[in-house]
């Protein structure tokens, strides 16, 4: 178990220090979307299932809650954080096999994480939308 | 530990003295069963001609819906107990890491039971 130094010492360069680049933002958004998708999504994914497991009632409170302005908003910026989370997490599977860590492509598909996750997410809700006929 | 080659008698002698590789190896076995499972997800709430509550239970009712969202399930609260996992050891020391990866635990495993249970709830009433 590590224990705090007694004595302030220096530290390794950290946000404040680099120049922000696109394979930065991408990889502190993936960390940043993960930990909202465990904590937000999650949660409301299990009060999606609960409810529907408890009957009519309590789905119809969930359903009156995510239909709400703030419900639906965070429902679309929820759903933006998971394409975004998907799209860096498939550009971690390409350079978990080793490619891409040249300067142009690394910008390129950081990029694309982000072109990804705003088609993605508008796709998804024109179709939950046009669907669902609302 | 072996006796035979170099590198077969340093492997998983890491510092957590082997718990590191298969920490990293199921984070990436988690995220390609999550691809897929979510994708199916998404695409299968999209499809529901309607989200309320007869249509979401009539389709976890079938076996084809209620068997990938298990897995889904088991697939996705393992994977964001690792994930939150390397968050809480980069930012949290001492005694506060091992009371939040304790807590992280639970939460996971809490939460993924009973995620659990209302699925195979609504998919057995029906039975």
């Amino acid at each position: 178990m590590a224990s705090r130094p007694t004595a302030p010492r220096p530290l390794s360069p950290h946000l404040s220090i680099w120049k922000w680049r696109v394979h930065m933002v991408v990889s502190i958004l993936h960390r940043a979307t993960g930990q909202a998708l465990a904590f937000g999504a999650v949660l409301i994914f299990l009060w999606w299932l609960l409810a529907a497991a408890s009957g009519v009632e309590a789905y119809r409170t969930f359903q009156a809650v995510v239909v709400s302005p703030l419900g639906a908003g965070v429902g679309v910026g929820l759903t933006w954080v998971l394409f975004q989370h998907m799209g860096s997490g498939i550009r971690h599977f390409i350079m978990d096999a080793g490619e891409g860590y040249d300067l142009a492509t690394s910008r390129r598909m950081g990029l694309a994480t982000f072109g990804f996750s705003a088609l993605a997410t508008i796709l998804t809700w024109l179709a939950v939308l046009y669907g669902k006929g609302y | 530990m072996g006796a035979g080659t170099a590198i077969g008698r340093v492997r998983g002698l890491g510092a957590a003295k082997g718990g590191v590789v298969h920490h990293w190896w199921l984070q990436r076995v988690t995220a390609v069963a999550n691809l897929a499972l979510v994708i199916w997800f998404v695409a299968s709430l999209v499809r529901l001609p309607s989200l309320d509550y007869g249509s979401v239970v009539a389709w976890l009712r079938q076996p084809v819906a209620a068997v990938p969202m298990l897995l889904l399930i088991g697939s996705v609260f393992w994977h964001f107990r690792l994930g939150v996992q390397v968050m809480l050891e980069d930012y949290l020391h001492g005694r506060q890491r091992v009371i939040a990866l304790l807590a992280l635990n639970f939460y996971a495993v809490a939460g993924g039971v009973a995620a659990v249970f209302a699925v195979l709830k609504i998919a057995f009433a029906g039975a």
